[in-house]
């Protein structure tokens, strides 16, 4: 049903085939969290791999920062509506991390586990195979804390809150477990092109 | 109009009550079928109606300049919700209660606010609402009004670009230090904090609130607009 007096500001020809549906495309980069943005120490900063609740694989800054980097080029699309078109980003790919640790993707599930107790989950799927990265830089220079610096997890193909930010680890899980937002009413997977919002939608 | 720039929208939906804190998802819809929605805070306490959303207008807004311009009473709009799980405060979560809004971030507190009150306003309650000058802070009288008959709520105005009007109101954009001397003059350490407004402002007064020792785990925050 239309809106009485709605004309709305359909995006140009070009940008349209990148946005999916419900969103609209922003120069801005906005921000959200569910608290303050954590003070998170460099010195003893360690992100840590594991199966379940046992260790896979832990890494200090310096160290992780010496692990094979790759780029990514592409649009971001957060569940508030906003995207972003043609963000850089930079960092180690989960496939990087985990050949790192001499592993396989221990199981089908995994939570990204935060530095201010954020989770979220992401099926290994969506992880493997080039799909994310721990990505510790954006747009050329190292990531911004506001915006999950100095490391945050990158889906770009999933809305944005599964890219946590202030990234400590990554925990591989035997079941899909919810994480943070999944709890409190939003979708177990998030998939933009089909408007995952919500967890009654499809 | 609450201010200038900020208009009520008034809705009369059968929608659950919900929680103090959370928003509605707005979806309108042109003649050829294109639809944009936007998330709207409400700031009626659950369960008042008609609901009260909030809507500041953004000069370059697709969806906030017809709520401005275009809706009339009496008009359907399209709504979802209410929505949001985490930056929600209910009467038996207690207090103390620290809420603090930056411009139209004040729509949220509100709803906790007039929770609060409505529930029989137990814990204390200090609400620190930063606007440009007095008459862009939203729900002034009202909330003046309210101190007034609420001994456990202490309403601090602040304002950036104009004089203080009343005793014990800042003019000065809030940091550690007013931040600290409002929590000491206030005298309690409050179980939960809401702030909510644009990114900078969350920032500043989050980064001001961990200078003052308050415990991170206990703030939540909702913030709109980026880092440019």
């Amino acid at each position: 049903m239309a809106t009485r007096g709605f004309t709305g500001r359909r995006p140009s020809a070009a940008f349209a085939s990148r946005l999916p549906p419900g969103q609209f495309e922003t120069d801005d980069f906005p921000v959200l969290s569910k608290g303050p943005t954590p003070r998170v120490d460099l010195a003893t900063w360690r992100f840590t791999l594991s199966d379940g609740p046992r260790p896979l694989a832990s890494w200090t800054w310096d160290e992780f920062e010496a692990l094979p980097r790759t780029v990514w080029q592409g649009d971001i699309h957060c569940v508030t509506t906003w995207s972003k078109f043609d963000t850089t980003w930079e960092g180690v790919t989960v496939d990087d991390l985990l050949a790192a640790a001499g592993v396989a993707a221990p199981s089908a599930y995994a939570l990204a586990i935060s530095h201010d107790d954020y989770d979220t989950n992401v099926p290994a799927a969506d992880l493997l195979n080039g799909r994310a990265m721990v990505a510790t830089r954006f747009n050329g220079a190292p990531l911004a804390a506001e915006h999950g610096g100095p490391a945050r997890l990158l889906v770009p193909h999933l809305y944005f809150w599964k890219s946590a930010k202030w990234l400590k680890g990554l925990r591989f899980t035997a079941r899909d477990e919810a994480g943070f937002w999944e709890l409190r009413g939003y979708h177990m997977r998030g998939d933009p092109w089909k408007q995952q919002r919500y967890s009654d939608d499809p | 109009m609450l201010t200038p720039r900020i208009v009520s929208v008034f809705l009369r939906a059968p929608l659950p009550p919900g929680l103090a804190g959370q928003h509605l998802v707005v979806r309108l819809t042109a003649p050829d079928g294109y639809a944009a929605q936007r998330s709207y805070s409400i700031a009626s306490a659950p369960g008042a109606m008609p609901m009260e959303l909030v809507v500041e207008k953004l000069e370059d807004g697709e969806v906030s300049p017809f709520f401005h311009e275009v809706v009339a009473a009496g008009d359907h709009i399209e709504v979802r919700g209410p929505l949001g799980g985490h930056f929600v405060w209910r009467p038996a979560d207690g207090g103390p209660l620290l809420l603090v809004g930056g411009g139209s971030g004040v729509a949220p507190l509100m709803a906790m606010v007039r929770d609060w009150y409505a529930s029989g306003a137990k814990v204390p309650l200090l609400l620190v609402v930063s606007a440009r000058t007095w008459d862009e802070l939203a729900f002034r009288d009202e909330l003046v009004a309210l101190q007034a008959r609420a001994p456990l709520l202490r309403f601090v105005a602040v304002t950036t670009r104009d004089a203080a009007h009343r005793p014990g109101d800042l003019v000065q954009r809030l940091d550690s230090a007013a931040l600290q001397r409002l929590l000491t003059e206030w005298g309690h350490a409050p179980a939960h904090v809401f702030v909510c407004g644009a990114n900078r402002f969350v920032e500043a007064v989050t980064t001001g609130l961990l200078d003052a020792a308050v415990p991170p785990d206990r703030i939540r925050t909702e913030r709109y607009g980026g880092t440019g």
